[in-house]
């Protein structure tokens, strides 16, 4: 164990630091969830940043990264958000899909996809939810069915109806889960990738508790779409689903850095309030929840470093993912609703544009967004289920 | 940077586990409460033939030159299996501070010699009745009294497996050591109190998993409903998230400054908040059965009690991280800042 930077580590993060000095915009962007244009001033931002190779650190340079490992990747996370740079729109496509396709994909396959995918230039959205099938994802409905096109290609045809697909409203891709016609459960699953925009796609947004169109339900009525499309084996869709899963609730989907800098604002918080504001200055409770959240933000990060250590000596992401799922969605509310203590009698005012382009965090809305992490990628509930089943060997 | 232990480390762990658990089993910890005794000499004896009681000395002292970080993995399988022998504080607290003071000591010579340690901040001392002698602070200053230079006064402690003294001694008859680095010698003791957290914390899950595979009401093992399974998964959540916090600040001790103490004081407080999460959900788990003396959850219980008060209250604790937190730079890229390197 040595908890130290290497030379060269500190040396890249000089120089994310000193490119993002120049380069992050400096008013904040509109949301990229709020409205079309919000959205394609992130896939500018994701363009300004593949051109400074940025894109997705930790894949190799043939597609659009610089080969790092994972704790430059950290590095590199820990830089973007003491920055303050915008929200990456497309981290479907590079925190999940992307590693699903660099474990799962042909070669062919990772040329196609990866390199706009880092560019920003086609933007993807997860499609696996279904109205009668969310924490029971094996009850999906949708179905692919083979065929042959006009030239005798092998191609499926794509029908069923998701949900909840965030950035669906405004994405370029999907990939989504479907199985053959007839089969039952895990089995017969496979994961397909179609346009958003391709006929017999019907997108409708949905408006979050925010107001915001961040996600949609999807229509796919006879969809036609290459078996170039199908990640991995047929049927081995689940298989490749749960991979994807440990990703995302096991490294990616939160780095770290989202939490210690939002503690870090928390602290400043909480130290103007403790000196302007009578009431939020007497009461030590909130002291002890402003400490809470610095130390449950350092204790992800270090669980982080220990995970990204552990894959680059070789080892692989297992149940212990669904610790860290509860861990950050818990700590995320934790913080938030600490802030919005602080707040006091202002807690339930929306934040003026001017307070927010001066860099005044969007505690309310930020608060609003932590009420889903318990919910998606998997329910807390479920993963405490995983955890007892799969970690502590407790019966089904 | 690389978050991992090295073999020879989870070697040594592995090693451990197995002799702690072979020498120290329930059966163990009944016979003695039944004798009333919370010491065992064999058991002790082999610790030392073991190298145990020497791992932190240095070398040029016959010790093992091995540092917190081991130690602290050997504190957490001794809180696996609640060890009653004083093994961190001794060989991982008094015995390093000896050594540093005077290194020729003739009780460094013994492996198995128990020194007891009493900082200011402890109003009682633990295991003095074992001890040969004490190393007391006062006045910044650091005396060493022989054991039968003192008078120990039982103070009674709801640990069946811990014995705690009041200490009654004069400077005169003691040996004035000069200034010791007492900071040094808390913030060992509280990580490796929050390294035995993790391993009470452990055995109270895995205990009670054992029991939940095993019981069966309404005719099914009580293991399969899910509330009894989510009282375990969350503690094992707060295990899994109280690790980390304890390795890193064993393997920063060393800086001893405002971030290096935080993080000693950050691990301590998890880790026991872990162990008495996990001992009051395995008490749940195990239903009447867990409130009885037969079932042994209650000893990681009361051996967590004692850790979270000793070396520190939480209180304390709480302030050194509030003191890192408000006076020293915060964010994402200070995760492992030192004092140095913000100079
Ligand atoms: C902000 C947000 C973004 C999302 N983004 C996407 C996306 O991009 N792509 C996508 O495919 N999906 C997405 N989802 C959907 C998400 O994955 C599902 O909402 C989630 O899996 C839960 O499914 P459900 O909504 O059908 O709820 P249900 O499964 O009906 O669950 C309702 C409640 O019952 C509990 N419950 C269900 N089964 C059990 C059980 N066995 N034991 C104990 N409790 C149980 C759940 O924990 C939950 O509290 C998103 C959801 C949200 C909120």
């Amino acid at each position: 164990m040595d908890l130290n930077y290497t030379p060269q580590q500190n040396a890249f993060r000089a120089e994310v630091r000193s490119w993002l000095e120049a380069n992050v915009p400096k008013q904040p962007l509109e949301h990229y969830d709020a409205t079309r244009e919000g959205f394609e001033a992130h896939r500018q931002w994701e363009a300004t940043l593949k051109s400074g190779d940025w894109g997705m650190v930790t894949w190799p340079k043939e597609y659009g990264g610089r080969g790092v490992d994972l704790i430059q990747w950290l590095i590199f996370e820990e830089e973007y958000y003491r920055a303050g740079a915008p929200g990456r729109v497309n981290q479907n496509g590079i925190f999940l899909l992307g590693p699903t396709l660099m474990e799962f994909g042909t070669h062919e396959q990772k040329q196609r996809f990866l390199p706009p995918m880092a560019a920003g230039e086609e933007i993807w959205a997860q499609a696996w939810s279904e109205p009668q099938a969310g924490s029971d994802l094996a009850g999906i409905r949708a179905t692919a069915q083979r065929a042959k096109n006009a030239n005798g290609d092998d191609e499926y045809v794509l029908n069923g109806h998701k949900i909840w697909s965030s950035r669906g409203a405004f994405a370029d891709w999907a990939f989504g889960l479907f199985r053959e016609p007839g089969s039952e459960r895990h089995k017969g699953t496979s994961l397909i990738f179609f346009r958003l925009d391709q006929p017999g796609v019907t997108r409708n947004p949905i408006r979050k508790i925010n107001g915001h169109p961040g996600f949609a339900e999807i229509f796919l009525e006879d969809v036609r779409v290459p078996a170039f499309n199908r990640l991995g084996d047929e049927g081995q869709g689940w298989h490749i689903c749960m991979a994807t899963a440990g990703f995302e609730r096991g490294l990616m989907l939160r780095s770290p850095a989202r939490y210690q800098a939002a503690a870090a604002k928390l602290a400043a918080l909480w130290q103007a309030r403790k000196v302007n504001s009578r009431d939020a200055g007497a009461d030590p409770v909130l002291e002890a929840d402003v400490i809470r959240a610095f130390m449950n933000a350092e204790a992800y990060a270090l669980s982080i470093y220990q995970t990204a250590s552990r894959l680059i000596a070789g080892a692989k992401i297992g149940p212990e993912a669904s610790t860290n799922k509860i861990f950050w969605s818990e700590l995320d509310i934790h913080l938030h609703r600490t802030a919005l203590a602080i707040l006091g009698e202002e807690a339930e005012l929306l934040p003026s544009a001017a307070r927010l382009a001066a860099g005044d965090p969007d505690w309310l809305d930020d608060y609003i967004f932590s009420l889903a992490g318990p919910i998606y990628a998997g329910s807390n509930e479920i993963q405490r289920n995983i955890i007892a089943e799969r970690m502590l060997g407790l019966p089904r | 940077m690389d978050f991992t232990l090295s073999d020879e480390q989870l070697m040594f762990a592995d090693t451990t586990r197995t002799l702690l658990g072979d020498t120290c089993t329930p059966e163990h910890w009944r016979k003695m409460m039944e004798q009333d005794v919370a010491f065992d000499a064999a058991r002790w004896a082999t610790l030392a033939e073991n190298g145990f009681t020497v791992l932190m000395l240095p070398e040029n002292a016959g010790g093992l030159g091995l540092a917190e970080l081991d130690m602290a993995l050997i504190a957490v399988e001794a809180g696996y299996v609640a060890l009653p022998e004083p093994l961190t504080e001794s060989a991982g607290v008094a015995m390093p501070m000896l050594a540093a003071l005077a290194p020729d000591h003739s009780l460094l010579a013994d492996p198995k010699a128990i020194v007891a340690i009493a900082p200011a901040i402890n109003p009682v001392v633990a295991y003095a009745d074992q001890a040969a002698a004490i190393l007391i602070e006062r006045g910044g200053r650091t005396f060493l009294a022989q054991r039968e230079d003192v008078t120990l006064v039982a103070a009674p402690t709801i640990d069946p497996l811990r014995r705690v003294f009041r200490l009654e001694w004069e400077s005169t008859r003691a040996e004035d050591l000069g200034p010791a680095d007492w900071g040094l010698a808390q913030d060992r003791a509280a990580l490796f109190a929050a390294a035995q957290g993790l391993g009470l914390a452990q055995r109270s899950v895995d205990l009670a998993v054992a029991y939940a595979k095993e019981r069966t009401q309404f005719g099914k093992p009580i293991g399969s409903y899910q509330a009894v399974k989510h009282h375990l998964s969350s503690a094992q959540v707060a295990i899994e998230f109280a690790r980390p916090v304890v390795l890193a600040a064993a393997a920063g001790i060393g800086a001893q400054d405002t971030y290096s103490r935080a993080r000693v004081s950050h691990a301590k407080l998890v880790a026991l908040e872990a162990a008495d999460q996990a001992a009051r959900a395995a008490i749940q788990v195990h239903g009447g059965m867990g409130y009885s003396w037969e079932v042994d959850v209650h000893l990681f219980l009361k051996r967590t009690l004692a850790l979270t008060g000793a070396w520190g209250t939480p209180a304390h604790h709480r302030g050194r991280v509030a003191a890192r937190l408000l006076s020293r730079p915060t964010g994402p890229d200070q995760t492992f800042a030192r004092e140095a390197a913000n100079a």
